[in-house]
């Protein structure tokens, strides 16, 4: 999923800072599952929010809305009827929502309310670790399951460097080197010739460095399946 | 036993203080409450196994919530007593009204009443 840290209550606040009555938008995609823009996170923010500003003297008007994917357009025109009622919309969804949103209502101003952070997944509950960086040519299956791309700091296709020391990569003491577990891997099912090739340079052109990315299938649409 | 304390509090009866939300406290907060306190039972002595305990943890969120937003986080707290605990009942409803008397009205409704 997409991974996502909410933004500080103060940098959310000072966003709508001369705005009285707004909307935040939350998504039932990877930002429930990620616990940061779900419908729980959702009406957190917006009696938060609330609080502060009453505090302040300045009572804010808030309706909250989680729309089921805010990376379709389908369910993004769900908030057509409402969206024009807001100065100001916050979305709580990784940062394609806010995009969308912006695209289909051109008059409307919204602000992104979490920093969107990678393609992850939990490894126990409140914390998510990067497993994937999207780079358009999976080659895992090459290291044992495990991706040097986006869990070596190098994107080393032949590693380990000589930064990792028992196991831990030298940019960070929390950081693992993958290319010592990958090693350790293929040496555990006595596979370790696997990794006696060299492999070859990686091309770059399907990751991001190609300019933005699009995915067609011909046959979606076309509507024949 | 026919214990009294002070009549500003209002008992909101839950099942379990596991069934206690974070948006409960926060609402109550938010609706002018000048302190809000959840008694759960002893820990290590919860029905649910847990409810207490999560009930704990969502206070502490709270209270660092009224942190950031510059309201006192002493205002929002979790007690542990048990349901035989008839007098600590009323001593901690004495505590906390104590408490929040020294801190004053909820800055929320102060705001309220100069507007």
């Amino acid at each position: 999923m997409i991974v996502a840290d909410r933004k500080s209550l103060q940098e959310i606040l000072a966003m709508v800072a001369d705005k009285n009555k707004i909307l935040i938008a939350g998504c039932k995609g990877c930002v429930t599952v990620c616990n940061v823009g779900g419908l729980k996170e959702v009406e957190i923010l917006a009696a938060s929010m609330k609080i502060a500003r009453k505090k302040d003297g300045n009572d804010i008007e808030i309706d909250v809305k989680v729309l089921e994917r805010q990376c379709d357009t389908e369910y993004v025109a769900g908030i057509s009827d409402v969206v024009g009622n807001y100065e100001a919309v916050i979305s709580l969804a990784c940062g394609v929502g806010p995009q969308f949103l912006s695209e289909m209502y051109r008059d409307q101003t919204f602000f992104p309310g979490v920093n969107t952070t990678f393609f992850g997944g939990a490894t126990k509950h409140g914390v998510w670790e990067e497993r994937c960086a999207g780079c358009g040519t999976c080659a895992i299956h090459n290291f044992g399951g495990l991706c040097p791309i986006a869990r070596c700091a190098k994107s080393l296709m032949n590693g380990p460097c000589g930064g990792s020391s028992k196991g831990v990569c030298e940019v960070n003491k929390d950081t693992e080197c993958i290319w010592d577990s990958i090693v350790k891997k293929k040496m555990e099912s006595g596979r370790l010739e696997d990794l006696i090739g060299v492999k070859g340079i990686k091309s770059w052109k399907t990751a991001r460095d190609g300019g933005p990315r699009k995915s067609i299938r011909e046959e979606l649409i076309q509507g024949n399946i | 036993m026919r214990l009294s304390y002070p009549a500003d509090i209002k008992i909101i009866q839950v099942p379990c203080t596991g069934r206690v939300d974070i948006l409960h406290l926060l609402n109550a907060i938010e609706d002018g409450a000048d302190g809000v306190y959840v008694a759960g039972c002893l820990e290590g002595e919860c029905h649910y196994i847990s409810g207490n305990l999560k009930a704990r943890k969502k206070v502490a969120y709270v209270k660092k919530t009224l942190t950031e937003i510059g309201i006192e986080p002493e205002r929002v707290e979790m007690f542990n007593l048990s349901s035989a605990q008839g007098a600590r009942f009323a001593e901690i409803a004495r505590e906390m009204v104590g408490r929040i008397r020294q801190l004053g009205p909820s800055p929320i409704r102060k705001k309220n009443h100069a507007a």
